[in-house]
């Protein structure tokens, strides 16, 4: 292992170590979840719009806000007693923190909509199992694309006074393109249609991807620069 | 030359500049309203094209003159690059929200709704909302170096953001008119009609320019007044 990825994944454990800890932005995140979940539920008429015809926007608008909450404090622990400071002094190379933090988050948002997936399936009574595996590759892109621009937008929002707005106000639109393939392909994925059906959408959030951690990989420097 | 010296005298041109588009901009009024035929499926509604496009010409110009002085201003680190950036786009901000007002009042009556998600619809709104937090992140933030680096990231992200998504909406569905002007065949609008618009075109254009000049000048001047200011002191 290279110098960049064993601080990388130093910084990575040591998020971890803190959230494994304390628990709090876990256990808001979740409940958050359960609460965006359930308030959806009801965001229709039931008469005309049935439950499972919002599933695939309820799961994917869930992801997004709980997805959020997570980035916003990744950067808010750095911020107390300067902890980032600290990490600057030492040799550590900017981008192996972008990896680190990237790692973390990925590991956050991941756990949360892991454990809001089995809820969607209870409160939504939607058939995930038909096409399970293809379901969490399609959670899995959109996720990275979530947490790669989220990660440096947070980096950034968390110098602001008003890091709890400046996140959303600049991290919504960067989210269209992975939220709306994400619902696209989910609605798709629960009716069982071909994978001819899926491709064009897939391109797009892996292009997406591609793009967008490349572009926050190199970009973080910048916003660590002193 | 001083700073300030140097924005009086990008003031002095920026006015000059707004000035002559100002003029050109009557002369296009005049032409679209007296001098250009109407058009015979939308009546006087049509009119508003010769505003519209034009508008969303000099918005997209913007952004991408914003895009990428982004990136120049990252890689030679000048402040005045930042400030022409920031200038451009807040002079983009207010041609968006020419485009998004005209658009729906000729939308109403034409497609017979104000709104529709189409893929220009929405790609141009949230290029409205990406100039909206590049501005308010500049108004957050105090030090001068960490404000250019973050509104540079910003302008090279949305750079990066709009075309993919064109590209959702597009797979999503589309409505709005396909490109009568810049197409592989001929452009399929009446000679008098294009005329007026490329006029338009034109004259915005070098709206857009005045205006820039100006914001950019103002920036310089604020800078200038800071370090008096901070000499003073």
């Amino acid at each position: 292992m290279g110098p960049t990825l064993r601080a990388a994944w130093h910084i990575a454990l040591k998020d971890v170590a803190i959230e494994w800890r304390t628990k709090t932005a876990f256990a808001s995140g979740l409940v958050f979840a359960v609460l965006v979940l359930a308030v959806l539920f009801f965001s229709r008429d039931p008469t005309t719009v049935s439950s499972t015809d919002i599933a695939p926007g309820a799961l994917w608008v869930t992801f997004t806000f709980a997805a959020m909450l997570g980035l916003n404090r990744a950067f808010l622990i750095e911020r107390e007693q300067r902890a980032l400071d600290g990490i600057l002094l030492t040799p550590t190379p900017p981008v192996a923190i972008f990896w680190g933090k990237f790692a973390a988050n990925l590991a956050f948002v991941g756990t949360i909509e892991a454990i809001s997936l089995p809820l969607f399936v209870l409160f939504y009574d939607v058939p995930i199992w038909v096409r399970f595996g293809e379901l969490v590759l399609v959670i899995a892109m959109a996720t990275i694309a979530f947490v790669a621009v989220g990660t440096l937008l947070s980096a950034m929002a968390v110098r602001t006074r008003y890091a709890e707005l400046m996140l959303p106000l600049l991290l919504l639109p960067f989210l269209v393109p992975p939220l709306v393939g994400g619902v696209q392909l989910t609605a798709r994925l629960l009716e069982g249609r071909p994978l001819s059906d899926l491709s064009g959408w897939l391109k797009l959030i892996a292009g997406f991807d591609v793009a967008f951690v490349t572009l926050a990989a190199l970009l973080f420097q910048v916003v660590l620069d002193e | 030359m001083t700073l300030r010296e140097r924005g009086d005298r990008i003031a002095r041109v920026g006015a000059v500049v707004t000035a002559a588009a100002l003029l050109g901009l009557v002369g296009v009024y005049v032409r679209a309203l007296v001098y250009t035929p109407v058009e015979a499926a939308q009546g006087a509604a049509q009119k508003i094209f010769y505003v519209h496009v034009p508008s969303a010409w000099a918005c997209l110009m913007a952004f991408v003159v914003t895009g990428l002085l982004s990136i120049l201003y990252l890689w030679l680190k000048d402040r005045r690059i930042d400030l022409a950036a920031a200038a451009s786009a807040e002079v983009g901000l207010a041609f968006a929200t020419i485009m998004l007002t005209t658009g729906p009042i000729w939308g109403k009556p034409i497609w017979g709704t104000w709104w529709t998600w189409d893929a220009r619809l929405t790609s141009t709104l949230f290029l409205f909302l990406l100039f909206v937090g590049y501005i308010v992140l500049r108004g957050v933030l105090t030090d001068p170096g960490v404000r250019g680096r973050f509104s540079a990231v910003i302008g090279i992200m949305a750079l990066f953001l709009v075309p993919f998504i064109h590209l959702t909406v597009y797979l999503f569905r589309t409505l709005h008119p396909a490109p009568i002007i810049l197409k592989p065949s001929r452009p399929s609008l009446p000679g008098d009609m294009l005329a007026t618009l490329l006029l338009s075109v034109g004259v915005f254009t070098v709206l857009y320019l005045g205006f820039v000049m100006l914001r950019y000048a103002l920036g310089l001047l604020r800078e200038a007044r800071e370090e008096e200011l901070a000499d003073a002191s």
